[in-house]
């Protein structure tokens, strides 16, 4: 019988391999965020100037571009689910002598990974142009920055899955996931400082997990006077839901097959 | 019980699954003896798939009891997964892999490694004759393709059972031909059981050794084709004749007959083996001067049994309208 290591490479496999062979898929996710650098960065940029800290907009905006990437690329991998589910191969799986969160597993790593490629390719082309000073890199900081896009991507991977189990078709699903996107995305605080935001704006945006992942990115990159929180309280935050919203899934995916 | 389980792969007691209100599967018993290809025979909608399904561990039962090999499929899942191999009703390949990589995801998750993987995947796939196809996405095959890859699949991991889900529907006659080809070899080279569902009765007759009758989730009979068909008393034989009347009382004089009677001024006689009956009927009546215009010698086929014990024919106008779908849904590309 397959372990769940095997299980989990299986499916992280089948997941790359389709992610591979999608051209399409593979221009969006690099190209929309640079689109949104370009225009937003740039036009905001000019008019916003300096913000506190002597950071510049578009470098202030930078790592809140790369967790855009990576909400909307794992958002979207519940899709994959239900494309499982209407052309069958769900059952393929399903009927397999597998461990369920072998499974849930296998999806969430090869989701993830998908995301984290776009993520890390969005990073490379911001410190490439510049927008992302090399100065104020440090190795121990690309590799915090690359811990926070693995968990913010698990994270959002895990809510597509989570929606996906129970939704049956694409339509429902676009609508559900459209709804939450652009909130989750404009309260996380990739676009603008929440410093002088009004109460209530913070408080929502405290319960939005992407804040935590776009603020650990900018203190691990730009530095911490960019951040609001610290990095262990960022980094434990992030983790925590990480956690908790993969058990949701395996649940959710144990729940769809007993139907 | 008459006979030890050891006998059987399969065994299915007081089986009853219900979805809300809706009884698909209605306390259905029967076992499947080592080797044998069994079929499941009924209507769309009779409770065929959700059998299947129960049996592959897909869906949970409401009542009853079913084991292969002794292992329970409610309590003990991946033991049964691990004996059993499934070609399902509709499509469940990936498009968007090769055909080799479809089996080699599969061979995976079987806990099929390295070089025993790919002889594997070699051999299924020469089995149905996919070898020089292997490395093309499936998105390109045709129907008949992708069921051939299917059936392959299910026999990668050397399953000691096989389910095949209404294996042929929406192909064309020549390749459902080859598919039950394949099915025959499967069964005689590697032993292995086959349990199978369909509503053509052509495809239970070539293939079967038993067929269980199903309708409205409840099995009607089970047995061998040809049992089924003699238990309608024998062959039909109709005879155009000028007296009817004289060849009625003539037949049942002579006891050569099952049962002889004039319909719309046709003689129709049921004998038990009809092709040595009708000559002798023909001889008899030359003898007693009776003229006999024509004569029509017709086997009782399985629709005929169907009819007799459900009072119905198997419903072909819904099935076909099925098979429409399946096939549009088939056609549709990623």
């Amino acid at each position: 019988m397959a372990t769940t290591i095997d299980t989990i490479y299986t499916i992280w496999l089948r997941e790359i391999k389709r992610f591979l062979k999608s051209k399409s898929r593979i221009l969006g996710t690099g190209g929309q965020p640079l689109i949104w650098l370009a225009i937003v960065g740039v036009g905001f940029g000019s008019a916003i100037g300096v913000l506190a800290g002597g950071v510049s907009y578009i470098t202030f905006m930078a790592p809140g571009i790369i967790g855009m990437t990576i909400l909307f690329s794992s958002i979207f991998a519940g899709i994959n689910v239900i494309y499982d589910k209407q052309f069958g191969f769900m059952k393929e799986i399903l009927v397999a002598p597998v461990s369920r969160v072998g499974i849930v597993l296998g999806k969430i790593a090869g989701s993830a990974t998908v995301s984290l490629i776009s993520a890390i390719t969005v990073l490379v082309i911001v410190i490439l142009v510049g927008i992302i000073p090399v100065s104020s890199l440090t190795v121990a900081g690309l590799i915090e920055a690359v811990v926070f896009m693995v968990l913010t991507a698990a994270i959002f991977v895990s809510v597509g899955l989570v929606i996906a189990t129970s939704i049956n078709n694409m339509e429902g699903f676009q609508v559900i996931i459209n709804f939450f996107i652009l909130p989750l995305f404009f309260l996380s605080g990739a676009l603008f400082p929440l410093t002088d935001a009004p109460l209530w704006m913070k408080a929502v945006s405290a319960v939005d997990p992407l804040r935590y992942g776009v603020d650990g990115m900018r203190g691990a990159l730009i530095g911490t006077a960019a951040a609001s929180y610290p990095l262990a309280l960022d980094f434990v935050i992030i983790l925590g839901v990480a956690v908790v919203l993969i058990a949701v899934a395996d649940f959710a995916f144990r729940r769809m097959q007993a139907k | 019980m008459d006979q030890p389980d050891g006998k059987y792969s399969i065994v299915v007691e007081h089986l009853v699954k219900k979805f809300g209100s809706f009884t698909a599967v209605n306390d259905v018993s029967f076992k499947v003896k080592e080797g044998e290809i069994f079929g499941l025979l009924g209507p769309n909608g009779a409770g065929k798939t959700t059998t299947i399904s129960i049996l592959s561990t897909i869906v949970n039962l409401t009542s009853g009891k079913a084991s292969i090999y002794g292992r329970d499929v409610v309590h003990e899942k991946d033991a049964v997964r691990n004996l059993i191999g499934i070609v399902f009703q509709d499509p469940s390949l990936d498009d968007e892999l090769t055909g080799r990589e479809n089996l080699d995801i599969h061979a995976r998750l079987y806990g099929v490694k390295g070089k025993a993987k790919l002889e594997a995947i070699d051999r299924v796939l020469k089995l149905v004759e996919l070898d020089d196809k292997a490395n093309i996405q499936v998105r390109a095959y045709s129907g008949g393709m992708k069921r051939r890859l299917e059936i392959a699949r299910g026999f990668i991991h050397d399953p000691k059972v096989l389910f095949l889900d209404e294996p042929t529907i929406g192909l064309d006659p020549q390749t459902r031909r080859k598919i039950w080809d394949y099915i025959l070899h499967l069964n005689e080279r590697e032993k292995v059981t086959i349990i199978l569902t369909t509503h053509y009765m052509e495809e239970a007759d070539e293939l079967c050794d038993r067929i269980a009758i199903i309708d409205h989730g409840k099995i009607i009979k089970v047995d061998t084709s040809e049992k089924l068909k003699d238990s309608l008393g024998g062959d039909v034989i109709k005879i155009g004749t000028n007296k009817p009347k004289e060849l009625v009382a003539l037949v049942k004089k002579k006891k050569i007959a099952v049962s002889a009677m004039e319909h719309d001024g046709t003689v129709e006689i049921t004998a038990k083996d009809g092709s040595k009956a009708l000559p002798r009927i023909i001889e008899f009546a030359k003898g007693a001067k009776i003229d006999i215009e024509y004569s029509t010698l017709k086997r009782p086929t399985l629709e005929d049994v169907f009819i007799s014990l459900t009072g119905k024919e198997i419903r072909d106008e819904q099935a076909s309208g099925a098979d429409q779908m399946k096939q549009k849904w088939r056609a549709r590309g990623r």
